[in-house]
């Protein structure tokens, strides 16, 4: 027995575990068992605070889950939270996009790790001061107010800049811009240019080139960067704190104030594995959806038709979700009306993604 | 025309990205207590009243302990789990490596949550320690991407001499090995230290009553009074921040040439 424990530890793959061990052991330790401390606590309920110490009641319930999915201050502070993410994604990755194009296909290589590097430098500075001065640049008398003004753009300072939604949004935008370009550039520079010259030797427009070949390999790293901003965003604390204002919280702010401020850890625990649930199953919809929609536009033919049936699929069924979503609570309760509708969107993207194989799209 | 229109909208695009950093020294210098255009003239006494501040003296001191400690404990664990990515192949290598690289896309205030309430539930008092625990589990991540470059770059036959030579194993790592990623080493230990520096939301929660850097600039940001000194502190900062990167990277590159490799781009 002890030998051929001996002859594993020899063995490469002995080798490899032993050496990946410390690490393994320090992710488990700090990363696993806290997590799945606070699935466990997230089942308990706080009860009262004696002399500062915290009583709970340690039998398993889903009161916290019950309230945290039924009341509608955690439901409107989700949605939000969602809402803020996903617009931060869409303009990140829509404004990231050409710059990863034009430093991959545009720069002159010897000069492409200078630009990288330029575009990498503000993500390494001070987030907090970066998202103050967003606070300054936003404000009603600040730069783009007072830019905007001397320009006669406007009549009076934009009000609706700042500390609420949107600037939460323009402030993560800002911040996130570097993790959307990089996975981006590392997928355009895959391309083997070859393609893209015989493409163009058969005959086919700059702009279908791109459609065609460019956009379609350029994929994977475009769901790159949607996953890396999409879920660091959703549980950004200082940027709702700062520029949010009252009618930009996020989740992370309640977490905060339910554990620090009202004392209650389970509620506090309840609504970060909430938050981790809820973005697995919309980042596996929107994965799912892409793969199908993208597949309903190729057997359309693509062309207009493919790109009209698959836009009416997909408003559709955005539709039904916000009937849905809206309608729900007064027909079964607000509570079955959220888990039914997770449960039929998520069975829906896991179906897809079982039945439909990756496309030429790479998602 | 196409390119012009790309390149105009690339500089736009990089310009955006620096005018927070741009108009931080423009305040720091600014003889005026509102953090406001119109400018009104030059001053240092911001950068004066830092050094008569003794709570940031003491939040620096602490902010260096843990980047310091953060930043060697993360490269070690780095160091593991690249050279065993690169050099092995082992069972359930991808979900190994991908749980340890968890960190890079998790929520930070998921992390601090939960290392917050198992210090909460084990009734161990919060501090230093816990947050050099908690900036080690998110920097590691980012030392193995470092790392394992360093480590693919390598050209193997180099050890495989070295242990015909009749080296042992721990010496071709301390006398091969070793030197070859030693640049990628420095720039894991530089980059770890800067995330450490200027993390916040795991400080934040686990600080206690010892707060660092960032966690005391948080609460100075309430107080307007306090604003330019927090902008020229800021000043400082960035400065430090973009030496430390521009050596990071001079060293990630001096040992892409030692691999005969050209560059590609950056880390991350």
């Amino acid at each position: 027995m002890s030998g051929s424990l001996a002859k594993m530890m020899r063995s490469d793959a002995g080798k490899g575990l032993t050496l990946v061990s410390p690490t393994l052991i320090y992710a488990l330790l700090l990363l696993a068992a806290p997590l799945a401390s606070i699935v466990l606590l997230s089942f308990w309920t706080q009860l009262a605070t004696v002399a500062g110490q915290a009583q709970f009641d340690r039998t398993l319930q889903l009161s916290n889950y019950r309230e945290a999915l039924t009341d509608p201050l955690y439901r409107a502070l989700m949605l939000r939270s969602l809402r803020i993410s996903g617009m931060v994604m869409l303009v990140t990755v829509v404004l990231a996009f050409p710059v990863a194009y034009f430093i991959s296909f545009h720069v002159r290589p010897d000069r492409k790790s200078l630009w990288l590097f330029l575009i990498t430098i503000p993500f390494w500075t001070s987030y907090l001061i970066r998202v103050f001065l967003w606070r300054v640049i936003l404000a009603y008398d600040g730069p783009v107010n007072s830019g905007l003004l001397a320009l006669g753009v406007i009549d009076e300072p934009l009000g609706w800049i700042l500390y609420n939604a949107n600037s939460v949004v323009i402030t993560l935008a800002h911040a996130y811009a570097p993790f959307a370009i990089l996975p981006i550039f590392v997928a355009l520079e895959k391309i083997d240019r070859s393609l893209l010259e015989a493409a163009r030797d058969l005959g086919e427009s700059k702009a279908m080139t791109f459609l065609r070949v460019t956009l379609p390999l350029a994929m994977p790293g475009v769901l790159a960067a949607v996953l890396i901003v999409f879920i660091p965003t959703i549980g950004d604390y200082v940027t709702p704190q700062l520029v949010g204002g009252s009618g930009g919280t996020m989740i992370a702010n309640n977490i905060h104030a339910q554990i620090f401020a009202l004392n209650d850890r389970p509620m506090g625990a309840t609504l970060a594995v909430l938050a981790m649930l809820i973005v697995a199953m919309v980042l596996l919809w929107g994965i799912a959806r892409a793969r199908f929609w993208l597949w309903l536009m190729d057997r359309a033919g693509g062309g207009f038709a493919g790109i009209g049936l698959a836009l009416a699929v997909a408003v559709a069924e955005i539709t039904v979700i916000r009937v849905a979503f809206s309608q729900g609570p007064a027909l079964i309760g607000a509570g079955a009306s959220v888990i039914a509708l997770l449960l039929v969107a998520t069975a829906l993207s896991a179906f897809i993604l079982w039945r439909l194989p990756k496309g030429r799209w790479g998602i | 025309m196409r390119l012009n229109l790309l390149a105009i909208f690339a500089a736009v695009y990089l310009l955006v990205l620096y005018a927070p950093i741009v108009l931080l020294p423009l305040f720091a210098f600014n003889d005026g207590t509102v953090i406001a255009f119109p400018l009104r003239g030059f001053t240092t006494q911001w950068f004066a009243a830092l050094l008569d501040t003794p709570a940031l003296h003491q939040a620096t001191f602490n902010s260096l302990v843990i980047a310091v400690s953060t930043a060697i404990f993360a490269t070690i664990l780095g160091l593991f789990a690249a050279r065993a990515a690169t050099r092995y192949g082992f069972p359930a290598k991808a979900g190994i490596i991908g749980f340890i690289m968890l960190p890079l896309v998790l929520p930070e205030v998921i992390v601090a949550i939960s290392l917050l309430i198992v210090l909460m539930q084990l009734g161990l008092n919060s501090g230093t320690w816990s947050i050099i625990a908690g900036h080690t589990l998110i920097c590691t991540p980012f030392a193995i991407a470092i790392l394992q470059g360093s480590f693919a770059n390598m050209d193997r036959s180099l050890e495989e001499a070295a242990v015909d030579l009749g080296e042992t194993a721990w010496s071709t790592f301390r006398l091969i090995t070793l030197p070859l990623v030693s640049p990628g080493i420095i720039a894991s230990l530089l980059i770890c230290f800067t995330i450490s520096l200027d993390e916040f939301i795991i400080a934040f929660f686990l600080s206690g009553n010892e707060p660092t850097l960032p966690v005391y600039l948080w609460g100075q940001l309430r107080f307007p009074a306090r604003l330019p000194v927090v902008m020229a502190l800021g000043t400082i900062l960035v400065i430090l921040s973009v030496l430390l990167l521009v050596v990071a990277e001079t060293f990630r590159r001096r040992g892409l040439k030692r691999a005969g490799l050209k560059d590609t781009g950056g880390f991350l």
